[in-house]
């Protein structure tokens, strides 16, 4: 009795933890995503396609380095980037000249180029499953709580919130944060006292997607990079952003905590419908707070 | 230092101004005098490029500016405080400030502090956020984030509109500063004697077209064009 307690105790402490990191890899992709959505209005159906390209190239550094730590950690540094430079050609060539369409125009746009991506991220790395190795520090399991918890997750628990600070003085502390705030709500304005808003949205988008292509890089070793992320991805990224208030990368935070975590509690209490509780979260959710958890900017 | 010809802008169709011409001196407050709907925000808008005229032309420092974007113009030296204030919400007054602000070689610059000597109130509530300040506060911080950009030639939307008469009376003062400075001033009001009281001249518009311009003393004197064009 008394140990069957302890038990139930520790698998559900270990299983929110599991729930907690896979929170933080959705809070890194949906908070660009949702930042892209706030400042430039643009709902990237892309998105997805880009935290795909960040897994895949962190394979593809990886495996130059013959799978080393040296590889893990130039991954981690330049697939991010490299999905950076695809968002800034896309964002210049295409994305520039469509900002004052209509939404549907605007997700028919992204739909469009989440096949496009797809199919080059097929013609260059074909649709094997792929998978890395973290360091072996972040290898194996440690004990937490009387059971064992993986080190990478561990890991996670602790990129995510870097990187949610770093958002948080990018946003409140440098100038083109607060005017990419500003533009958010005005633009017309922005550029009424003399700030090139072409470039403020420039900047965003680039920095949106970087979170997704980290966000890529950093689900890569636990998972089998394959064709198809990006769609796994997306549906939960938009059900995330929109619960959390669209727009509003704390609502990013919210939605994919609420999301990380129903989803692990799923698992332990109902296997085989595990997939349906963060679903289900998200109709709650919605039918209490249609316009999400937090203060949307739209 | 500005002159602007038969400018005809339109909203989407509709047609707004009808021939609009004014010229503005350097170093002069000139003002627009119309009723609600009568043209003087779609000029000014016109003027700084966010509806820009599809006919005629607007020069400013001798330069054609017709068709700039706003961003340009605003670096060429034109300040823009819009009548319903647009202050960013989310930003404190600092950031409001702050991200207007502008480095320029040389030449009369303008910063936070000499921002907060104009309008001291604005120093108390610095940290403050733009969606939480009073009607006058936000028209005060609309004119010190356009001053931000170092404008050589200010558009002022309705700066007096709404506001308590004492707030009328400090703003006047403070706008009155920025003229000695040697500021020039573009001024659209409603506030009719405010206003004459600022300005050296003044332009009357009415449906979309200018229907009297004059000093500031023969408009004063002239009952008639008041009663017709602003029912004073």
């Amino acid at each position: 009795m008394d140990s069957g307690y302890i038990l139930t105790f520790a698998a559900l402490s270990s299983q929110f933890l599991v729930g907690l990191s896979r929170a933080m890899i959705l809070f890194i992709v949906c908070s660009g995503m949702s930042f892209v959505l706030g400042v430039l209005r643009v709902p990237n159906v892309a998105h997805g396609s880009l935290y795909m390209i960040g897994a895949f190239s962190a394979f593809s550094i990886s495996t130059l380095f013959g799978g080393s730590s040296t590889g893990f950690w130039l991954a981690l540094i330049i697939s991010p980037l490299v999905v950076a430079l695809v968002s800034l050609i896309a964002e210049r060539a295409l994305f520039c000249h469509l900002y004052e369409r209509e939404h549907l125009m605007l997700l028919l746009f992204t739909f469009a180029l989440m096949l496009i991506l797809g199919d080059l991220v097929k013609l260059t790395w074909g649709a094997d499953y792929r998978s890395i190795m973290a360091p072996p520090f972040l290898r194996g399991s440690i004990p937490i709580f009387g059971s064992s918890f993986p080190r990478y997750n561990l890991f996670l628990l602790i990129v995510g919130p870097v990187v949610a600070i770093s958002l948080y003085l990018f946003t409140n502390k440098t100038k083109i944060g607060k005017i990419a705030r500003a533009a958010a709500v005005d633009r017309e304005m922005v550029g009424a006292v003399g700030i090139n808003v072409s470039w403020v949205f420039a900047a965003a988008f680039v920095i949106g997607c970087y979170l997704a292509g980290l966000g890529g890089a950093l689900v890569a070793p636990m998972v089998s990079i394959t064709l198809g992320m990006d769609h796994d991805i997306i549906i939960e990224a938009f059900l995330i952003v929109t619960i959390g208030g669209l727009g509003n990368m704390w609502g990013a935070l919210v939605g994919s905590l609420i999301f990380g975590i129903t989803q692990a509690f799923g698992v332990l209490f109902w296997p085989q419908f595990a997939i349906v509780f963060p679903y289900l979260a998200v109709v709650i959710i919605l039918i209490l707070r249609p316009t999400g958890m937090l203060k949307s900017v739209w | 230092m500005l002159e602007v010809e038969e400018i005809h802008t339109f909203y989407g169709l509709s047609h707004i101004l009808f021939g609009v011409s004014l010229s503005i001196e350097s170093g002069k407050v000139v003002c627009m005098l119309g009723r609600n709907g009568a043209g003087k925000s779609t000029t000014l808008k016109s003027i700084i490029g966010i509806t820009p005229p599809k006919k005629g032309s607007i020069r400013f420092k001798g330069e054609e500016i017709t068709g700039k974007q706003p961003f340009m113009l605003v670096r060429m030296g034109i300040g823009y405080a819009p009548d319903e204030r647009r202050i960013f919400a989310d930003l404190t007054v600092e950031d409001n400030l702050e991200i207007a602000e502008r480095k320029v070689e040389g030449g009369e610059r303008w910063d936070k502090e000499r921002a907060y000597e104009v309008f001291p109130v604005l120093e108390n509530i610095g940290s403050r956020r733009g969606g939480c300040l009073s009607g006058g506060e936000q028209k005060m911080l609309a004119i010190a984030r356009a001053l931000m950009c170092n404008p050589e030639l200010l558009l002022l939307d309705e700066p007096f509109e709404g506001l308590a008469p004492v707030m009328v009376k400090v703003l006047e003062d403070q706008i009155g500063t920025l003229k000695e400075t040697g500021l020039t001033v573009l001024l659209a009001e409603q506030n009719v004697k405010t206003t004459l009281r600022l300005s050296d001249h003044g332009y009357i518009i009415d449906d979309g077209k200018i229907r009297y311009q004059g000093s500031v003393e023969e408009l004063k004197e002239n009952e008639e064009v008041r009663r017709k064009y602003l029912f004073i």
